[in-house]
């Protein structure tokens, strides 16, 4: 048996190996994005999650001006960190929606009083299949939405307050 | 004393639900319910199992208790039930995830290798062993 054919296995392993040590440094992205970017909402009418608040449809998301959509739920704990930097957005000029995802109406009201209230319109998805048909596969997240209702950006997790500029820039350029 | 505390806050951990990862809201209705017409909850049963769940990757949407997962079942279920073809829920649900979301493999260029690779080893493996066996009658 020749040199280079007897230390073929132990040159396997080593690959191997390094392949195994590069994955454990570096973790595979698991996160799934959402294939509707640079595509229109899908059609989707949503009830009010609240009384006093107007619910929220896809028609109200083509309005000639970006809008930023949340999807959030009461008993998802980023989000109570989420809408405050969400209230930082809104005072500087961004119009926020939200999708209340699996929730109660009490709850929604509750989560909101306790942790502030970013939102124009909240529209209430109790079987998640809003958020199924935007692609979104968890809360919190959030769409970007230019004025034509064209989806151009998804943010995936809860926005941090080092990522307010980001997504001001992002809505800018969905003007 | 303190190692009965630990056991006990380890007891207490082991049965410790996740706080809060779950909504309040019951499961979809469809989402453990067979359909009444035993062939279109056969065809559902079909799609579900080749339908990755979102939040516990790596699981069939048949197979997982993840809410999220219940609510595709339900999705998958009130569409067979209307009517529609398990392809174009499949495609449906392709075109918002991607393939990702369905185990099935497909032609795309990415799943190349895969279909390649029993051929490959099949022409390999025969290679080995007609070496093998030109040796053997050589000696």
């Amino acid at each position: 048996m020749s040199r280079a054919v007897r230390f073929a296995p132990l040159a396997l392993l080593l690959v191997l190996l390094a392949g195994l040590i590069w994955r454990l440094a570096t973790p595979a992205d698991t996160n799934v994005s959402s294939k509707l970017k640079d595509q229109p909402v899908p059609v989707f009418i949503l009830g009010a999650a609240l009384p006093t608040k107007p619910a929220l449809s896809s028609s109200d998301l083509a309005t000639g001006r970006p809008r930023l959509v949340n999807i959030f739920a009461s008993w998802c704990v980023p989000c109570i960190t989420e809408v405050k930097v969400l209230q930082q957005l809104k005072a500087r000029g961004v119009t926020i929606d939200g999708i209340a995802v699996r929730d109660r109406s009490e709850d929604v009201a509750d989560f909101l009083a306790r942790n502030g209230d970013p939102y124009e319109r909240i529209g209430s998805d109790p079987q998640s299949q809003v958020q199924i048909s935007l692609g979104s596969s968890g809360v919190p997240e959030s769409f970007v939405v230019d004025g034509r209702g064209v989806i151009r950006y998804q943010h995936i997790g809860p926005i941090e307050a080092n990522e307010v500029p980001m997504i001001l820039r992002t809505l800018e350029k969905a003007k | 004393m303190t190692s009965a505390r630990t056991a006990l806050v380890a007891l207490a951990l082991t049965f410790a639900a996740p706080a809060l990862a779950d909504s309040n809201l019951p499961p979809a209705y469809w989402s453990d319910r067979q359909l009444p017409d035993p062939k279109q909850e056969a065809e559902a049963q079909a799609l579900m199992a080749e339908l990755r769940c979102l939040v516990c990757q790596g699981q069939s949407i048949s197979d997982s208790n993840a809410e999220l997962a219940g609510d595709m079942r339900d999705l998958v279920r009130r569409r067979i039930a209307a009517g529609q073809k398990p392809t174009e829920i499949r495609a449906w649900l392709v075109q918002r995830y991607g393939s990702w979301i369905s185990y099935k493999p497909t032609a795309e260029p990415a799943a190349w290798p895969l279909w390649l690779a029993p051929l490959v080893l099949i022409l390999v493996g025969g290679f080995l062993i007609r070496r093998r066996i030109r040796l053997g009658t050589r000696a």
